[in-house]
């Protein structure tokens, strides 16, 4: 298989992701919204104790993060099993494990990008500091892509399961305690005022760990669900 | 050339069938019967390397299709009963990613003859979710038109086509087995095709 192929495949799955995501923009704004939604409400609830938001800016924001994007995570691939093209993603000469990639990839782009961009926005209503902003931003889009590749393997694991996305959130939430751990870290480190830098590199290699295993079990995981 | 011995399918706790053998040489084909359950989709899946026999073995030019991986991948086209048509998209868009999918890439120029051919002249720019369900199995098979694999696994291919569509669907598989190739298709329709081997498999309930 030449390099080129592969490179076109993904380059083409990409595009087709994002050209449906497109014309079913209303789904993806809905995920914006609710990250929005959910992490204004603690500014309007606690009232203006800048302090006490400060404080809990990283949690809430890390948290909201984390339930959003598993509210995209359901639609990965449902809506290829059903119509029949995720048996014809199996039956591609080019490794599935290309394909999947190619699929968190462009759900990341319009799930997760997004998220970490208005994210500095959202957290002027809890007080943060210009370099704290900045850390946030970073830290979402360094964890955000992790939360896609680890919730991708839920995703294919609950394919066409009755009430799959309760069981998503079980199975995926769990292993998200990392990631939301490092990410929230980051920015708490920054509030405090010392170096967000070991919690981002962590957080990386997270990131890396993901990118090799995560395709690789969520491939393995659609064979089983299609079998 | 492709070869099924002694297979055998259980679904669930359900034996579908058993000691099913069979040998297809290039330019053969075969017709797959039999009553709704009876295993039809479940062997042509089984063909495509989706689903492990429960026993027995499938062989493309000799070797096992599990061995063969993604190489196996190459030579064959399934068209499954799901047709892998996206609503949101358009007709030319469709045909596009799922001739890119298959490995083939074309632009908007064959696109749009291959679907006028298919009957779709002046649709290929409407979503396929205004297309009525005849037109959207047309797109699917427009896929056939565009790849030029060895072996075709067709299932309940000619469901809601008009007569033209199972002229046009008729002489495509014709084509294609005079150029040597093979085709296994699961249908209740009578076949009149010019073959030079016809085989027909009745899978009983």
């Amino acid at each position: 298989m030449s390099a080129s192929s592969t490179l076109s495949m993904f380059r083409w799955m990409v595009q087709r992701d994002l050209t449906l995501a497109w014309r079913r923009r209303a789904d993806v704004m809905s995920t914006l919204f609710f990250f929005v939604i959910v992490v204004s409400l603690f500014p309007l609830s606690v009232g203006p104790e800048t302090q006490l938001l400060r404080s809990m800016a990283p949690g809430v924001v890390w948290v909201a993060a984390l339930l959003a994007s598993m509210l995209s995570l359901g639609r990965l691939f449902a809506n290829d099993y059903q119509d029949g093209t995720l048996e014809q993603m199996l039956l591609t000469p080019q490794p599935l494990y290309l394909i999947v990639m190619a699929k968190v990839f462009a759900a990341w782009l319009v799930s997760g990008v997004p998220l970490a961009l208005i994210s500095p926005i959202l957290g002027v209503q809890f007080g943060l500091s210009q370099d704290t902003l900045l850390v946030l931003a970073i830290s979402l889009f360094v964890g955000t892509p992790v939360l896609a590749l680890i919730g991708s393997i839920g995703a294919a694991l609950t394919l066409g399961l009755r009430g799959g996305g309760v069981l998503i959130a079980i199975l995926v939430l769990p292993l998200y305690i990392p990631v939301l751990i490092f990410g929230a870290g980051a920015v708490d480190a920054s509030i405090i005022g010392i170096s967000a830098q070991a919690n981002l590199s962590l957080l990386g290699a997270v990131l890396a760990l993901a990118l090799v295993f995560s395709p690789w079990a969520t491939s393995a995981a659609l064979r089983i669900s299609l079998e | 050339m492709l070869e099924a011995s002694n297979l055998e399918c259980v679904r669930g706790d359900r034996r579908l069938f058993s000691n099913l053998n069979f040998v297809l040489e290039p330019g053969g084909f075969l017709q797959l019967t039999g009553p709704n359950g009876s295993g039809k989709t479940s062997l042509l899946r089984m063909i495509c390397g989706l689903l492990a026999p429960a026993r027995g073995e499938l062989l493309w030019q000799g070797a096992n299709i599990h061995s063969l991986g993604e190489e196996y991948s190459t030579v064959l086209t399934y068209l499954g009963h799901r047709t892998a048509i996206k609503d949101e998209l358009t007709a030319q868009e469709n045909l596009i990613f799922s001739s890119a999918l298959d490995g083939t890439e074309i632009n908007s120029a064959p696109a749009v003859s291959i679907l006028e051919r298919m009957g779709l002249g002046g649709r290929d720019k409407l979503p396929v979710r205004l297309l009525s369900e005849g037109q959207k199995r047309r797109v699917a098979l427009a896929r056939l038109v565009v790849c030029n694999t060895k072996l075709w696994l067709l299932d309940e291919v000619l469901t809601s086509l008009d007569k033209n569509a199972v002229t046009l669907v008729l002489s495509l598989i014709e084509d294609h087995l005079s150029n040597g190739g093979l085709a296994v298709v699961s249908t209740h329709q009578e076949f009149k095709l010019a073959a030079s081997s016809f085989q027909r498999l009745e899978l009983a309930s």
